[in-house]
């Protein structure tokens, strides 16, 4: 029988209590227990992104992540971005540069793009290209979602 | 070895250190070597799962007299951007500035790279050259005991330390480079992100007048441990770093390390790596 372990935490700004196994990750835990589906599992080692969620104000992988390290933390989901006003004007950017073809890796990009534009207000193509070095699209070929990022921060210097 | 019977997030030192005395417990820092190594089960969890991430003690990077400490939870993220490691250990921060991924250098935690002992691992090229020790801490009787150990002999296999199933490391020390100190690291692998390394190669000491003393190699991903290169280093101390000088060195370089044939180069392949970027990490040294 599995260890079970109860935690409790802030998703989405709202407080969650559940009880998860021990060994279980992050990305299970959002998915399979608490039913958030916006999370995606790529390839669960961290390698392509698409699993991306943000932790006390970072990005990281929620696949390389034990679920019972939330307890007591702040984690945002894409879900939680769906009423954010600067998320709103980076899925925009995405859809008018259409950096979305399959859109498996977009939630991963936008929570990873999301973060980078915190620290980095207006961040220019090499910038963007570094921040996004852990995120795989199968479909893009990168250019169009990195020409998105960069115009969501440009946008913001001549409104 | 039992099975994982309880999870503890201790909230001070104290705490884990009298949780590890049983020695059947399994640490967890950032969780990014430990979570997919656990789940392909390449690593049985003990009895206990101890979450150190809530112990204040182990977090803070700060200047203690004439060295620097980074708490053993600083992630790869916070070291590279944190003032004090920027000003004076910029070698640790160009090892930092290749690491995996900017999701993966938020979580992961230098006490993690070190414990890891991966011989690949990108901090402990640049710690070994710089004359890191490891902070360790452990509760043999009833009270708290720390001591520390030169990183240069803290690491014995893939993945094996000295560090007892009882200790903790706290974090690691790194003396304050004096005047003159040059440093350098280079990693190769096949693409700029993600990638694990297939050599790395890190060099400082003291130029003066173009003469290097205190000289220091290490070379990653050649042998079962990271390591220092005894006889680098001695063909390099106290020499002037001119094309001569650099050749030589270059050369004994590539006979010191006996690397192996993996699934990202082979054996041959490295050792010519060795030399041609051991030649250009001193061509640059001697330009600082
Ligand atoms: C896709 C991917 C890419 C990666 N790329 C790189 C790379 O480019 N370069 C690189 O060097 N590494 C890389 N890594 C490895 C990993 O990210 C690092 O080793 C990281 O520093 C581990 O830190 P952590 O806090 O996540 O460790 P954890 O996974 O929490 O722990 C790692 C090990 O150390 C032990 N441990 C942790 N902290 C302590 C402590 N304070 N005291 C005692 N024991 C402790 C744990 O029990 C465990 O055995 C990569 C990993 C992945 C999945
Ligand atoms: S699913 Fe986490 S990085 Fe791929
Ligand atoms: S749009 Fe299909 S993977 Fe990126």
């Amino acid at each position: 029988m599995s260890l079970k372990h109860d935690i409790e935490f802030t998703l989405n700004g709202v407080k969650r209590r559940v009880s998860v196994d021990v060994t279980m990750n992050a990305l299970a835990m959002l998915r399979e227990v608490i039913g958030l589906t916006g999370t995606k599992y790529g390839c669960g080692e961290g390698e392509c992104g698409a699993c991306t969620i943000q932790v006390d104000g970072v990005s990281l992988n929620s696949c390389l992540m034990f679920a019972v390290d939330c307890d007591g933390r702040n984690v945002t989901t894409i879900e939680g971005l769906a009423n954010d006003s600067k998320a709103d004007a980076l899925r925009e950017s995405f859809v008018e540069h259409g950096a979305v073809q399959c859109g498996f890796c977009t939630p991963g990009m936008i929570m990873q793009a999301d973060h980078m534009l915190h620290k980095h207000a207006h961040p220019d193509e090499a910038c963007v290209k570094r921040g996004l070095e852990g995120n795989l699209c199968r479909c893009t070929g990168y250019k169009k979602i990195v020409d998105a990022v960069v115009a969501c921060g440009a946008a913001e210097v001549t409104p | 070895m039992t099975e994982l019977k309880h999870y503890f997030a201790p909230t001070s030192l104290d705490q884990a250190v009298e949780c590890l005395k049983d020695g059947d417990v399994t640490i967890l820092a950032g969780g990014t070597d430990l979570t997919p190594q656990s789940q392909a089960g390449r690593v049985k969890i003990k009895h206990t799962l101890m979450n150190i991430r809530h112990i204040p003690q182990l977090t803070g990077i700060t200047l203690e007299g004439r060295e620097i400490h980074i708490g053993a939870l600083a992630t790869i993220t916070e070291i590279m951007e944190h003032p004090l490691v920027r000003q004076h250990l910029p070698v640790l921060v160009e090892a930092c500035d290749h690491f995996a991924s900017d999701q993966i250098r938020n979580a992961g935690t230098i006490g993690g790279n070190i414990c890891n002992a991966s011989p690949a691992g990108d901090t402990l090229i640049p710690l070994l050259v710089l004359d890191a020790s490891v902070e360790l801490a452990s509760m043999p009787e009833a009270k708290l005991y720390r001591h520390t150990m030169p990183l240069s002999t803290f690491f014995v296999g893939p993945g094996k330390t000295r560090k007892s199933l009882c200790e903790l490391v706290t974090g690691v020390r790194i003396p304050l480079p004096e005047q003159g100190h040059v440093a350098r690291f280079f990693k190769l692998g096949t693409r700029p992100a993600l990638d694990i390394s297939t050599i790395s190669i890190g060099v400082a000491g003291t130029l003066r007048d173009g003469v290097l003393s205190n000289a220091r190699v290490a070379f990653g991903a050649v042998a079962p441990t990271p390591t220092r290169a005894a006889q680098t280093e001695q063909a390099l101390e106290g020499q002037r770093l001119d094309a001569a000088t650099i050749e030589k060195v270059a050369a004994i370089a590539r006979d010191e390390v006996k690397p192996i044939d993996d699934v990202r180069a082979t054996a041959w392949y490295r050792k010519e790596m060795i030399h041609n970027i051991t030649k250009r990490i001193l061509s640059h040294v001697a330009q600082a």
